[in-house]
């Protein structure tokens, strides 16, 4: 089978750097746009909470963030699974620059949910719920895959034996999605995220998906943000990146 | 826009939620670019290293 030109050039270190250099301002326009409007529509459109009156309008926050948690963590997972397979450096780098993107925003997706908790659990935090235990251990996988990493001089060995301990974590990104249906938790069962239709009225579904997509746009804004120094400190001793610090283009 | 501001009366927990997420936004936009300005530093200092003790190269055409 004969693979496009294109797949080839996404395993060019140069093209992809200066695709994302393209591509970046455009998502960040998208992600600033998408989220001032959502959480307009979510702070100050939608009606208050029949039961939670106004600290529900943490629900167009919380799950979004919890989401691009767990994105962040498949994302880092099946790219360093390609690189450890295919021995692709740009997959590798891939993962590398989501997980301090996925470790800030599970550590966030915690914060917002503790917030939420107190005054609607009326607790911050409880060590028996499933979904905060599973996420937690999502924040401790990154931690770990973060600090394995650190632990090596050579960075193609940090690659590789990070991208295993990657690759079995990923385990926990179905078990933080069904936690709530397989055990007793105070989190609801989805209410969105099902094959029956949305148990959220109208008029806050549009700012919850809003919110959504606002997010993933976010998400992947920030990776290619981010892989483009990353792109840059692997291809140190290369003539392209020479070209580029002195000015010329490559 | 008071009544707005004050959430009926949870603000602290609605707005704090909304600043911690905006932060950790703002963290990461930052740490990208300082990141890649750090590996563009890196990177000139590498090619200003290599460059001096390397001889010209002299190629005679005959």
């Amino acid at each position: 089978m004969r693979l496009p030109r294109w797949f080839h050039l996404l395993g060019s270190p140069p093209f992809v750097y200066r695709l994302a250099g393209r591509l970046v301002p455009w998502l960040g326009a998208i992600a600033c746009v998408l989220l001032a409007v959502g959480a307009y529509w979510g702070l100050a459109l939608a009606p208050p909470d029949r039961v939670q009156g106004q600290v529900y309008r943490i629900i167009f926050l919380h799950p979004q963030v919890a989401y691009v948690s767990m994105m962040a963590y498949v994302v880092m997972a099946v790219s360093a699974g390609i690189g450890f397979i295919w021995r692709i450096k740009l997959a590798h780098a891939v993962a590398v620059t989501a997980a301090p993107i996925g470790t800030t925003f599970t550590a966030c997706a915690l914060a917002t949910g503790a917030i939420w908790g107190r005054p609607t659990w009326g607790t911050f935090w409880q060590w028996t719920d499933p979904r905060i235990m599973s996420e937690t251990l999502l924040l401790f996988l990154f931690l770990s895959y973060l600090a394995l990493r650190a632990a090596f001089e050579d960075r193609d060995k940090a690659d590789r034996v990070s991208a295993i301990l990657a690759v079995v974590g990923v385990v926990n990104v179905p078990i933080i999605h069904y936690s709530v249906i397989w055990w007793n938790s105070l989190h609801q069962g989805p209410s969105f995220m099902k094959l029956d239709k949305p148990s959220i009225a109208p008029e806050m579904l549009t700012p919850f998906l809003i919110m959504i997509a606002a997010f993933t746009v976010c998400f992947y804004w920030l990776l290619l943000n981010g892989l483009r120094g990353q792109i840059v400190e692997r291809e140190r001793d290369t003539r392209w990146v020479k070209q580029l610090v002195e000015g010329r283009e490559p | 826009m008071m009544e707005f501001l004050r959430m009926g009366g949870e603000a602290a927990y609605v707005w704090s939620a909304y600043g911690i997420t905006l932060a950790v936004v703002l963290f990461n936009v930052w740490w990208a670019r300082w990141t890649h300005r750090q590996a563009l530093e890196r990177a000139r200092a590498s090619s200003g290293e290599s460059r001096t003790p390397r001889k010209p190269t002299v190629r005679h055409v005959e």
